[in-house]
């Protein structure tokens, strides 16, 4: 099983390669995405893996600011989940910008004007204090590994930056130190995740998306999404697994899931009951692009078939048997990146003035998109590049410690 | 033939010279002049760029009853240009009454600012209306709305793009990251994204090439002028990657040359020149009733507009 896995994710990782050099190469020239839908497919795997880590951390900081015991055996886990997906999303929206060179001129010259700006200020902001966090909250075990002989504990030695000191007291202030920087993170994720559905709010010259509901629905969709990751993690690779302690950390972690994507689906039904009920039919024409367009599937099929009605009976039905629920989980995680497509594509498949897909012609002024090999190939690399980051932190860093896998 | 006749001749004579050649040197001249000023920086969001001496002919044209309007607009911006430059407004009328659809002025725009295939700064919508046998078609060119409310200057994250003094909305390419936010900011889809495409991307090399195709990728790795110095697109190099938009030739206006789109209609539709002055051509015909503005609701205050 292990090998199949490894052996698939060679190939997608290989072929991701191929595409990130192609990327590299020739710029944007095989990108499928053009002047009049100038965003595409990653751009929505950057909303996709960001929601993924602000879900991910919101979890975490139950366990570090609410103190909710109960959930303590996954807090790092979660907290590892955000970095990586952090990571991801970076990556994909720096292959998407034009002059992947000059992406520090938003430290250097950005414009308080643009959520885009605040956005970049506010992520870098959230990722140094998620690597402290992480650090904090490993610190301790990292020390204890440092005697370990091998790859595990010459790396704990070199993270734990001589910071060796295991008694009560240095452990009690780094739990401080966490639950500090827990209680920082928490205005600091809404912030970033609020201001990314904000980005798209703003527009008003996109009715799809000018709606003072999408920070709101965003921040509902990164914990929704990023509760969900956390449960299929936790249940394939938590701590313990087999005891009853296991169980019943999935079993809760599978309603607070299941709680959370019925508060989505209610942010979603209000987003799409009201801009479909209104009489304008420029107001309505993205949502139409979504539930009647070319790819109706996205949403009828993945998003709502296999993305909440699925997952929502397999969570009800079988949350209580931690594989099940993690099956579940692992749906609402997945499918969610049709929600980001969605979101992106349709607000751009129209165009704002009439006629004007036929007044000048070529293959980068079209309103039809659908992503190319080299976008798909590049999404698979920063996919599978995630993947096996993980797979080496689990593997190596004490995020899910030894101890805890025997228990 | 008497000699007051012959005066009248001679007169006329000159004069359309001096017509044909203001006409001619702002079509065929197109940027040159620019070579001039190569290498200086596009202008800086608060610097504001010095008035360019004007060159001295052949622009000294007085009235001449039922003279071509482009001569008049000439005057208009040759005044203009003699005033500081945040004392200057520029505005487009276009009258779609006169307008054919010939669609020289999107062709004109693409040769003098070097467009790659999937950019275009001022496209013709081209519309039926009616059914039939009442039917007819319309059309409306769409150049960059200039506006004084521009949504897509507030979304740039690196303050890129900009409002100019004088109302043209700037982008310094040097600057842009290229992350596209204000094409999706742009309620008139004024804004492309330059992909570093070539129109004889995949064309026939060699003996099969044919003499066209020489021509055409020797004409493409000239370099374009926009904002007053050279861009050579070669290797990725800006303006390659970065967001585009028409700025009414201003490489042109500050040369004193008015906008191609302006000197290449046929049916000298579209009109140019500085709304503060109240004497021009542009201030004249915006204060008619027969006008209006693409999504005027909107509030963005275009620079652009149309006579009905």
């Amino acid at each position: 099983m292990k090998r199949v896995f490894w052996s698939l994710w060679a190939v997608i990782f290989a072929a991701g390669l191929v595409g990130v050099v192609q990327r590299l190469l020739t710029g944007h020239q095989l990108a499928a995405y053009g002047s009049y839908v100038p965003w595409g497919l990653w751009v929505a795997v950057y909303i996709y893996f960001v929601g993924l880590s602000a879900g991910a951390f919101l979890i975490s900081t139950v366990i570090y600011v609410f103190g909710v015991k109960r959930l303590e055996p996954v807090g790092r886990l979660a907290l590892f989940t955000a970095l990586m997906t952090l990571l991801m999303a970076l990556l994909s929206i720096w292959f998407d910008i034009g002059h992947m060179s000059r992406f520090w001129r938003v430290y250097t010259r950005g414009a308080w004007t643009s959520m885009m700006a605040w956005m970049v200020w506010l992520y870098t902001a959230y990722f140094l204090l998620l690597l402290a966090e992480t650090w904090f909250a490993i610190r301790g075990d990292l020390a204890r590994n440092a005697a370990v002989p091998g790859a595990a504990g010459r790396l704990a030695r070199l993270l734990s930056f001589g910071r060796g000191d295991l008694s009560e007291t240095a452990l009690a202030a780094d739990r401080r130190k966490v639950r500090l920087l827990a209680m920082l993170g928490v205005p600091l994720a809404t912030a970033f995740h609020g201001g990314v559905g904000a980005l798209f709010g703003v527009i008003g010259a996109r009715l799809y998306w000018h709606a003072s509901i999408y920070p709101l629905l965003f921040l509902a969709s990164a914990l929704s999404s990023g509760s969900a990751l956390l449960t299929f993690l936790a249940a394939f690779w938590g701590p313990g697994r087999g005891t009853r302690e296991h169980r019943d950390l999935v079993t809760l972690l599978a309603t607070v899931t299941l709680g959370l994507l019925v508060v989505d689906v209610l942010f979603e039904f209000a987003e799409f009951s009201i801009s479909l009920y209104a009489t304008i039919p420029a107001a309505v024409q993205g949502f139409l692009i979504v539930l009647f367009g070319p790819y109706w599937w996205v949403f009828w099929i993945v998003h709502l078939g296999l993305g909440i009605v699925a997952p929502a009976v397999i969570l009800l039905a079988r949350r209580h048997q931690p594989q099940w629920a993690g099956v579940g989980a692992f749906l609402i995680a997945a499918t969610f990146i049709s929600v980001r497509l969605n979101i992106i594509v349709p607000g751009l498949a129209y165009p704002e003035v009439q006629g004007l897909e036929r007044a000048y012609l070529g293959p980068r002024l079209s309103f039809q998109y659908f992503p190319s090999l080299m976008e798909w190939q590049v999404s698979a690399f920063v996919a599978s590049l995630g993947v096996a980051l993980f797979a080496l932190g689990l593997r190596f860093l004490p995020i899910v410690t030894a101890r805890e896998r025997e228990a | 033939m008497s000699e007051e006749q012959q005066r009248a001749t001679s007169t006329r004579r000159a004069f359309l010279e001096k017509a044909a050649s203001a006409i001619f040197a702002g079509m065929v001249l197109g940027g040159r002049p620019l070579r001039v000023q190569a290498g200086s920086a596009p202008s800086a969001p608060t610097a504001s760029s010095v008035a360019v001496p004007m060159p001295k002919a052949p622009f000294r044209i007085s009235p001449q009853a039922r003279e071509d309007v482009l001569l008049r607009m000439q005057r208009d911006l040759e005044r203009a240009l003699r005033k500081p430059l945040r004392e200057r407004r520029w505005a487009m009328v276009i009258d779609t009454r006169k307008c054919v659809g010939c669609s020289a002025c999107t062709i004109a725009c693409v040769l003098e600012n070097k467009l790659p295939p999937g950019v275009v700064y001022r496209p013709v919508i081209d519309t039926e209306v009616g059914t039939y046998p009442n039917v007819t078609r319309k059309f409306l060119p769409r150049p960059c709305m200039q506006c004084d409310n521009p949504p897509c200057v507030p979304v740039c994250p690196v303050r890129a793009t900009w409002k100019r003094e004088d109302g043209i909305v700037a982008i310094d390419y040097e600057a842009c990251i290229g992350c596209r936010y204000c094409i999706t900011a742009c309620p008139y889809q004024a804004r492309t994204f330059d992909f570093g495409e070539y129109w004889t991307d995949g064309a026939a090399r060699g003996p099969d090439g044919g003499l066209a195709l020489q021509s055409g990728r020797a004409y493409q790795a000239e370099p374009g002028f926009e904002y007053g110095r050279e861009w050579d697109r070669a290797d990725g190099a800006s303006p390659v990657g970065n967001v585009r938009k028409c700025q009414f030739c201003l490489h042109r206006i500050e040369r004193g040359l008015l906008p191609m789109c302006v000197t290449t209609c046929i049916g000298r539709a579209t009109f140019f020149g500085d709304s503060n002055d109240p004497e021009s051509l542009v201030s004249e015909l915006a204060s008619s009733p027969d006008v209006t503005r693409l999504k005027e609701d909107m509030g963005t205050e275009p620079k652009v507009y149309y006579l009905l």
